[in-house]
């Protein structure tokens, strides 16, 4: 099953390397990691999605919660929550497909944010099913790239993660 | 006051209690020796290879309780300890390692002796620290201290660029009392209602059994085990890291379990209904086939480590928190309660045991022409009183002193359980004695491990620290011969040397005793003479039978219940080797 680990852990030198290290030495899947510094700069939120049995999540959160610059950790798989993810295409265009594209991008709440003659980009958020959707929309010769994210989330409701 | 950092690192060991530091120096750390130089409180024990600081800091730790601390310069000298380093990790031996790293500015540009020892050393350490700022260099050093000996133990690492040391930059210098980690505080006393539940599963059961692990050493819970152990009246068997923590040769103690435990010990493990397993934590070499691993039992799981439950074997009443105190809420609730375990059912679990127990398992061919290496530790037991510190290497000769030194102490038997590390034993031995400057210490090893320190003699000379080696000479990597003979039809692939030193001549080189036993009616007057020579390290090369193997076994891919034992009484145990 997938889970969505949220992380605090004190921003220092070193610190992802230790989650990712964790995941590489036990053989656990990443399929995706997001890290940046919090409205406290001496904390990071980082988001790791991964896959596995509950025997196998319930190490993973052991084994995280051990590493000694984790603070605190949630499951965002086990209550209700929100993920995102950032996307950004950039897609060839010519005079004919321009239009398609401009609507496809509509139908799915984007933005194009750099245009030239032969080519856009789009930027978009969203559920990853939803980016996934939209690749899989676009004509298969016309994608020059794909930049993601990764998945990131929060929790419904008033509680939140913090120390 | 104020001090360079140099200064303040060896004032900081003062102030932090330590006696000895393990190391060897070099340019990284030339500050830090010029420090030490100038002082007497702190003991400077100079090694003669990195590997060799790391495990005489982890041996002095096991002995004591306190934690070792290891100092060593950039690069090699911070590779070389890895090993030590690794080894203190696996069985959670709490160690302090100062390493010296190229100065800040040229980090980074493969400069001279450098390597990234952090990102080296980061997946066998509890924790590791780059210091970037003098100013922070006691603090971190204190952390290292608090985190390397609570909770879990485990080596620490601290990483000091040479210009944090420079004699030219003082900065005022205080030791911190106390320290606190917001993302770091180790549970102490167990879950009230999880210590109910398992009280009422230990004393509803019909066949239970007590598995007592390495934590209970580290966690001076002992005296709580024999007395939760009394009090219930049920069989007790222990993991190689646990063996002394409750008294070998007591009527309830079944001996070591796995691998090559006893049959009684691995036999009630498969039978039980209910097993309390305290500070251990159902290693490979314990569980055997885990599909087949305790098929009837509920398990109750004490463990100050929460990542230690349910991570091979599926717990069914975890209890996170120190063994001492979660053992003595368990005593009192028992003695408070109205419930008692069943003496009808122990009795008839006793009698099984018993049963298991007849088929004496360790026994061995007593009349052999050969000196059988059971011998030497049973004499080794008897020449010391049962008192000695024993270390070991790794392999025939660390099993037969798990199975034939019958610990009744803690932290007597010191031997690199987890990673299995050749090469632990001389220099445990060198800091145990420090340690314990009126204990007999032996050094359990084969001639095989012996020379993967054995430049240590040389530092055992300098610092007069007379350890007795015993060294059980069977001319072959035993272990490895013997799973050969088992599982490759007897092809020895590299498993023997044919041009072992004289060992005698090299004890003697290094300035020592030597002596070598061929007969085994030698046996008993060697030790004899050997521990009467107080003040000198002694070699003592005992030529054992080649052929000897470790029983009982339960080789790989098999359960508790399917050992491989000796060849039935009567029929001869000597066999030719091709």
């Amino acid at each position: 099953m997938r889970h969505i680990i949220s992380i605090l852990i004190e921003n220092e030198s070193g610190a992802l390397s230790r989650v990712a290290g964790l995941f590489s030495a036990r053989g656990y899947n990443i399929e995706s990691l997001t890290v940046a510094p919090t409205e406290d700069p001496s904390l990071s939120r980082m988001t790791l999605v991964t896959r596995g049995n509950d025997n196998i999540i319930e190490q993973i959160t052991k084994q995280l919660n051990k590493l000694i610059d984790v603070v605190r950790l949630i499951d965002l798989a086990d209550a209700p929550h929100i993920e995102r993810e950032l996307m950004l295409v950039k897609i060839k265009t010519t005079m004919e497909t321009r239009e398609e594209v401009k609507r496809m991008t509509d139908i799915f709440r984007g933005q194009i944010i750099d245009v030239t003659p032969t080519s856009y980009v789009v930027e978009m958020t969203g559920h990853s099913s939803k980016l996934d959707a939209f690749i899989r929309g676009l004509a298969e010769d016309s994608v020059i790239e794909v930049v993601r994210s990764g998945t990131t989330g929060i929790s419904r409701g008033e509680k939140g993660l913090h120390l | 006051m104020e001090l360079s950092g140099g200064h303040i690192l060896v004032q900081c060991l003062k102030d932090e209690g330590v006696e000895f530091v393990f190391g060897y120096p070099g340019g990284a750390v030339l500050h830090i020796y010029d420090a030490i130089f100038h002082q007497d409180d702190v003991k400077h024990i100079l090694v003669r290879h990195e590997q060799a600081a790391a495990h005489a800091a982890d041996g002095y730790a096991r002995a004591t309780g306190k934690p070792g601390v290891v100092l060593v310069t950039s690069g090699p000298g911070a590779t070389n300890a890895v090993t030590g380093i690794a080894t203190a990790y696996m069985d959670s031996i709490p160690m302090v390692i100062l390493s010296g790293q190229v100065p800040s500015p040229v980090i980074g540009s493969d400069a001279f002796q450098e390597v990234d020892t952090v990102g080296i050393t980061r997946p066998c350490v509890k924790h590791n620290f780059l210091v970037k700022d003098v100013h922070q260099l006691a603090e971190t050093i204190k952390k290292a201290f608090y985190i390397a000996t609570s909770g879990r133990p485990g080596p620490v690492l601290v990483d000091i660029p040479k210009d944090i040391t420079d004699p030219n930059i003082k900065v005022p210098y205080k030791y911190p009392k106390k320290v606190s980690l917001r993302s770091y505080n180790p549970v102490v006393h167990g879950h009230k209602g999880q210590i109910k539940r398992a009280i009422e599963v230990l004393l509803s059961a019909q066949r239970p059994i007590i598995y007592s692990g390495g934590g209970v050493v580290l966690g001076e819970g002992h005296k709580e085990l024999i007395e939760l152990t009394r009090l219930l009246g049920y069989p007790i068997t222990q993991t190689l890291m646990g063996l002394g923590a409750y008294p070998a040769p007591d009527k309830q103690n079944l001996g070591m379990l796995g691998m090559h435990g006893t049959y009684e010990a691995n036999m009630a493990m498969h039978e039980s209904d209910v097993i309390l397993a305290v500070g251990a934590r159902f290693d490979d070499r314990v569980t055997g086939k885990l599909a087949e691993f305790c098929p009837y039992a509920k398990i109750i799981h004490i463990d100050v480590d929460p990542s230690s439950i349910s991570k091979t074997v599926r717990v069914d009443i975890p209890i996170v928190g120190e063994v001492k105190y979660v053992l003595t809420q368990m005593i009192e609730l028992i003695e408070d309660g109205k419930e008692k375990p069943s003496k009808t059912a122990l009795a008839s679990w006793w009698q099984l045991i018993d049963s298991w127990r007849a088929v004496n398992c360790l026994d061995y061919d007593r009349t052999s022409g050969f000196i059988k290496p059971q011998f030497v530790i049973e004499q080794l037991y008897e020449a010391t009183q049962g008192n000695a510190f024993v270390t070991s290497d790794v392999g025939q000769h660390q099993m037969y002193a798990a199975q034939y030194y019958s610990f009744d102490k803690p932290r007597r038997w010191i031997n690199s359980g987890g990673l299995g590390t050749m090469g632990f034993g001389l220099p445990a031995a060198i800091g145990v004695k420090l340690a314990h400057p009126d204990a007999d210490v032996a050094c359990v090893t084969g001639e095989a491990s012996i020379q993967m320190c054995i430049q240590e003699l040389s530092t055992a000379l300098q610092y007069n620290t007379p350890v007795k080696i015993i060294n059980l000479n069977n001319r072959y990597m035993g272990m490895v011969r013997q799973w050969q003979e088992f599982s490759y039809q007897s092809r020895y692939s590299q498993s023997y040397m044919d041009t072992l030193p004289e060992f005698v001549k090299l004890a003697e080189a290094y300035g020592h005793v030597g002596m070598r036993i061929e007969k085994p009616e030698d046996v008993r007057p060697a030790l004899q003479e050997a521990f009467a020579l107080k003040d000198r390290t002694v070699f003592l090369d005992f030529m054992t039978d080649r052929t000897e193997n470790v029983y009982p076994m339960i080789e790989a891919g098999k359960g508790h219940h399917d050992m491989k034992l000796r060849v039935a009484p009567g029929t001869p145990m000597d066999r030719e080797l091709s």
